[in-house]
């Protein structure tokens, strides 16, 4: 019996310990976890680290009863648990409190947390408010219990669905990403609300985080998620950031080759974002400035969640910036708009290769979708000119694909590499590039980065925005680390390593 | 034991053909009943219905003539869907142009037939399309949904109409709230002796075609189909999406109103209350049972056309309500829609006790 | 003058019945996020077969019973349709009108007018309380002291509201709060659809009594609008009735007066429409649509 089974104990958590055994799932091909086990045990904060897209979310929706798993067990006091819907996780005494909260935007905090369990005719309002009221005051949680929910801060938001898991009796309760939304103060009182939780009521927190620095302060225990695999599950005492960064992102499969770079002697920046600010909903960005020069990869690393998603929807044209200034070339875009950006020269891969192409036209159009005039003769698409376009792409990027086949039965890989051709058959100057190998398998990755490294040494200014640090290692020129919205640091590639970005990815600025 | 739908990984090709085929047949089970119990025999109504249109030239000409509006009005329709532009309005939009049609008829007493024909059309264009602006405006400047601003304009052209027939436009002659018949001058051509197929329906064949080649051939065709499909996707590559909803809706509504015009210059020849029989809304169900496409449009009204000059045949010889076709029409389209559906999905059966296994 | 005011309010009063069923009906299927375009089908289904069953039992009541049977059993088939199947809610409504309409106008050609008669009963008569204010019939005192405040208690005072608001603003969080996503729907639309039964069955029981066809004229569609003109809120909702209404009643007294005996009255019954459509690009980009409005549901 190691010490942390000791504090629980102590602390009276009486609710069983909750064992997730050999659980898979996958989603058509992907394998989105893989024999994944772990143990919850009442009164311990469990951290749950992974990159996007490692399995943390899925595992957490089945513990919820929000989909079920292909294979594998939930077991509590020795009893296999059957969670089919969230009722029954509620029942199981397992609550949630999602990233994009569960709340009905236009409704009292009275009313959501009514909903739970409203009959048919009668709601006791009275009642349900009296009720929160106390458990208010039970957990420290605050919230003013006739506010609509919209018209709330976020972190007051984010107590109410804490308030209604609590309310309905859970002994378990799943965070995730809880703080992603939050700002600094705010994180604080949630860490102490956590700790509260835990060795007050002894209710065993799931905590779903990337922010390091937050796991330090409240995880007895950090188990990380890669690939959809545990690799690792330990106690949190003395661990550190840096390690935590290592084992979420990994070591690299085969020795990475460092492309060859050629040292931009003294060109112009060609892409160049001063004080860029915006703000919005989930955080936004404030006073981010870098340059780009031709022939260079910059790479944009981070944890997610840190601006990036903003940085590239501004570089895309689909979010406007509310101070700042954008240069291409020299000359200033006035409103960011996809048309002006692409005037520019500007070109983007999206991280939604589903979001950025039209699944129901086929390879060919969606080849030219944003180049039409070049391939449009007196109003009428020049159909013999798209397809010998299209046949050079198949053949210099490698696409398994036809030229006449839906666009939406293309594997993964395939989509991005027609994105990619589609992006760089423009020549752009500047080319965005986001997430362009996630979920991809092995050769359709090492692909695509060469395509990259190619696309750069014939002069495209290239911006790599990846949450794959190997990626980023392998390719930029300099890293920009982005943390909380700004650039916290840009390292030259001589100068990068994984502890040394790895610190500027935790926050630790030098 | 409860039953839970879940999205097919892949349709085999003939999940398709099959269920629309039991579609059909369920539409198929309910007319008969209806024509039983209307006091007529199934199986003689319904070659009444389908096929006696098609065995005497006097049949199969009414039936074009029957499905000439419709071939209008499922044109407009699939246009606008295909965009992703809900026009419920093609109603309206067709009776705008009987309006147009109509002022120009009367109107246009001393031209020569070759001037006048154009004009009746055109007139009849324009106003379809003028009645197809303010819905397009207030979705594409302000976000404003289409379904209800073009639906509420149908009864508001009715009016118009009305109320043009009970005032300025009353008959000089009779003195009946229907127009005056209008200039020979802008009456269509006959295209088939002694028949009552007129020019209208080489102009709506003509229509398809331009539809057709258009939406498949030409870049704005291109950039119909990517805005109809995925609009974010197409604003991120760039394609003016507001511009395209609103040039899609106003053609649209062109082609509505040249359906209109076609109906009184073709075959009406004046224009009453009653000249449209639910054109707009069977072309809704025209090109939605035509899958959007064109080509089918034309055949799906073509169809349409078969079974409303089959349900008077049946009605005067059974003695059955010729309104049966349109009760066949309405639930055919519930049915393969319903269908259409049904085809991508499979049903999974679950127990309490296990997990779910597909 | 005063005779004339009372004239046009008692007017209305009768006159907006149908249209405040019919849109209280579409109201509670609309905040479940299902938009109802079979509106004018139900009505005219109801119509129908209200007055059909009445003339053949010789009892009014029966007939509204059956006019509201007919109406849940349309709305049945309609949330089965779109709810369960998923189907585009444009074309499955516009469908349901279609097939109700010609359905109906069948079988009173079947029935009633194939030897040239047509279907009558005695309709109900308005109870007299005195002045033309007060003597309306049953439905209208029933809908306007009943029907409303039920409609409003049911969805901002009942659990059954709580959950249809849920259910329409944000059906994954309904989901996840354990509530049915599906069943909800059906309840909403069902209720919506008996509502708007009732009004169409008032239409033939009581005002008119008799059946026609093209006896409910587009007030579906009205009554739709005024959904949607009320923000989907009940108070803006009656008053968009009332201004209709009262247009209808007024028109009527207004072709009396000299002045007016040219204005078309056409017109003047075109102006509520055209009111709701400028109604809704005034507001229109605030208006704020339940959340989930269009878009089925489905947890996969």
């Amino acid at each position: 019996m190691n010490s942390v089974e000791g504090v629980a104990i102590a602390s009276g958590g009486g609710a069983p310990s909750i064992f997730l055994r050999d659980i898979t799932k996958a989603y058509g091909e992907t394998l989105a976890l893989n024999n994944v086990s772990l143990d919850l045990r009442a009164g311990e904060v469990h951290a749950l680290l992974g990159e996007n897209g490692a399995g943390k979310t899925t595992l957490m929706k089945i513990l919820y009863g929000l989909t079920q798993p292909d294979s594998g067990q939930i077991k509590a006091d020795g009893v296999v648990l059957q969670i089919n819907s969230p009722r029954d996780a509620r029942a199981a005494g397992i609550g949630m409190v999602t990233q994009h909260f569960s709340l009905v935007k236009n409704m009292t905090v009275v009313e959501n947390i009514a909903l739970a369990d409203a009959k048919t005719f009668s709601i006791d309002l009275g009642g349900v408010r009296g009720a929160i009221v106390a458990s208010s005051a039970r957990y420290g949680l605050d919230v003013p219990p006739d506010a609509i929910i919209s018209k709330l801060p976020i972190a007051l938001q984010q107590r109410a669905e804490i308030l209604k898991a609590l309310m309905s009796g859970c002994s378990y309760l799943i965070l995730d990403e809880p703080t992603a939304v939050l700002g600094p103060q705010d994180i604080d009182s949630l860490l102490e609300v956590i700790r509260r939780l835990r060795s007050d009521a002894g209710i065993g927190i799931v905590l779903i985080s990337h922010k390091m620095a937050e796991i330090e302060k409240v995880a007895d225990r950090v188990s990380v998620l890669r690939r959809g695999q545990v690799v690792s599950s330990s106690l949190a005492n003395g661990i550190t950031s840096k390690e935590l960064v290592t084992l979420m992102v990994g070591q690299p499969s085969s020795p990475v080759a460092p492309r060859k770079r050629t040292p931009s002697e003294g060109q112009d920046a060609i892409l160049v974002l001063e004080s860029v600010a915006v703000n919005t909903e989930t955080g936004g960005l404030s006073n981010v400035n870098f340059e780009v020069r031709p022939g260079e990869i910059l790479g944009i690393a981070g944890v997610s969640g840190n601006g990036q998603t903003e940085l590239v929807n501004i570089l895309s044209g689909t979010l406007g910036i509310d101070s700042g200034t954008i240069s291409v070339e020299g000359t200033q875009l006035g409103e960011n708009t996809p048309q002006s950006l692409m005037r520019a020269g500007v070109g983007i891969l999206g991280e939604d290769r589903h979001a950025s192409a039209v699944h129901g036209l086929k390879v060919v159009e969606n080849l030219v979708l944003d180049c039409l005039e070049s391939f449009t003769n007196k109003l009428q698409l020049d159909r013999k000119k798209m397809d010998s376009h299209c046949e050079s792409a198949i053949t210099e990027f490698e696409i398994k694909a036809t030229a006449n086949q839906a666009f939406g039965t293309l594997s993964g890989g395939n989509m991005q590499k027609v994105l990619l051709a589609r992006l760089f058959s423009r020549k752009p100057k500047v080319a965005i590039i986001s997430q362009p190998t996630r979920g991809l398998d092995v050769t359709a990755t090492k692909y695509v980065r060469s395509l990259i490294g190619q696309a750069c040494s014939d002069g495209t200014a290239v911006l790599l925005v990846s949450e794959d640090l190997d990626e980023i290692l392998e390719l930029a020129d300099r890293i920009a680390v982005m943390y909380r919205g700004s650039v916290i640091g840009i390292v030259d590639h001589s100068q990068a390593s994984r502890e040394s970005v790895g610190e500027l990815m935790a926050g630790i600025a030098k | 034991m409860k039953a839970r739908f879940a999205l097919r990984a892949s349709t085999p090709w003939w999940r398709g053909p099959l269920l629309i085929g039991i579609a059909g047949l369920v539409t198929i089970l309910i007319s008969s009943i209806i024509i039983r119990w209307a006091g007529g025999a199934p199986i003689p109504a319904a070659r009444y219905i389908f096929i006696s249109p098609l065995q005497s030239r006097f049949g199969f000409t009414e039936a074009l003539l029957s499905a000439t509006p419709l071939v209008f009005t499922g044109a407009a329709v699939a246009i606008a869907f295909r965009a992703g532009y809900w026009n419920i309005g093609a109603e309206g939009q067709l009776l705008a142009g009987t309006i147009g049609a109509t002022w120009v008829g009367i109107n246009a007493e001393s031209l020569p037939r070759f001037v006048g024909v154009p004009l009746i059309l055109l007139s009849g264009m324009l106003f379809g399309a003028l009645w197809a602006l303010s819905p397009a405006l207030l979705r594409t400047r302000l976000g404003i949904d289409e379904v209800v601003t073009t639906l509420l304009l149908n009864p508001v052209a009715l009016l118009i109409i009305t109320g043009l027939l009970n005032g300025p436009w009353r008959n000089t002659e009779t003195g009946f709230p229907d127009s005056d018949v209008i200039a020979d001058s802008t009456k269509l051509w006959i295209i088939w002796p002694d028949t009552r197929v007129h020019f209208g329906l080489a102009v709506g064949v003509v229509i398809i075609g331009l539809c057709w080649w258009f939406v498949g051939k030409m870049s704005g065709g291109l950039k119909l189909r990517a805005v109809g499909l995925a609009p974010n996707a197409s604003r991120i590559a760039g394609l003016p999406v507001e511009r395209t909803l609103l040039t899609t809706a106003l053609v649209s509504g062109g082609i509505a109103g040249l359906g209109g015009a076609s109906e009184i210059a073709g075959v009406a020849h004046q224009l009453t209350t009653g000249i449209s029989n639910n054109f707009g809304y069977t072309g809704v169900i025209v090109a939605t049972l035509a899958a959007l496409s064109f080509i089918g449009a034309l055949f799906v009204a073509l169809m349409f056309g078969v079974i409303t000059v089959g349900s008077f045949s049946a009605s005067r010889a059974l003695e059955i309500p010729t309104t049966i076709g349109q009760v066949l029409q309405a639930v055919l389209l519930l049915t393969v829609v319903s269908a259409l559906v049904i085809q991508k999905y499979q049903v999974i059966w679950t127990t309490n006790k296990s997990k779910n296994r597909e | 003058m005063i005779d004339v005011t009372q004239e046009i309010i008692g007017s209305s009063l009768r006159i907006a019945t149908p249209l405040a069923l019919a849109a209280l009906g579409e109201l509670v299927t609309e905040k479940s996020g299902v938009l109802n375009l079979g509106i004018e089908g139900i009505m005219y289904g109801s119509a129908f077969v209200g007055i059909a069953t009445a003339a053949q039992t010789g009892s009014l009541s029966t007939g509204l019973l059956a006019a509201l049977v007919t109406g849940a059993l349309a709305g049945l088939i309609f949330a089965f349709i779109t709810v369960t199947l998923g189907v585009n809610q444009h074309v499955a409504g516009l469908g349901l009108t279609l097939l109700m309409i010609s359905f109906c106008n069948t079988a009173n050609r079947i029935i009633f007018t194939s030897d040239g008669g047509q279907v009558r009963v005695d309709p109900w008569q308005p109870f007299n309380f005195g002045g033309p204010i007060f003597s309306q019939y049953w439905m209208t005192y029933a809908t306007f002291l009943i029907a409303v405040p039920f409609t409003w208690w049911l969805l901002w005072r009942s659990g059954l509201g709580l959950k249809i608001r849920a259910v329409g603003e944000n059906p994954e969080a309904a989901d996840v709060a354990g509530i049915g996503v599906a069943k909800t729907r059906y309840t909403a639309i069902i209720i919506g659809s008996l509502l708007m039964a009732a009004g169409g069955a008032f239409i033939t029981l009581a005002f008119v009594g008799t059946f026609t066809i093209n006896i409910i004229n587009g007030r579906g569609w009205v009554a739709l609008a005024l959904v949607i003109f009320g923000r989907w809120k009940i108070g803006r909702l009656l008053a968009g009735a009332a201004l209709f209404s009262m247009v209808n009643a007024g028109q009527l007294q207004l072709r009396l007066l000299p002045s007016f005996s040219d204005v078309p009255f056409e017109l003047l019954l075109a102006l509520p429409f055209l009111a709701v459509i400028i109604g809704l690009a005034i507001s229109g980009r605030n208006v704020s649509y339940p959340g989930a409005y269009l878009k089925p549901y489905k947890r996969l």
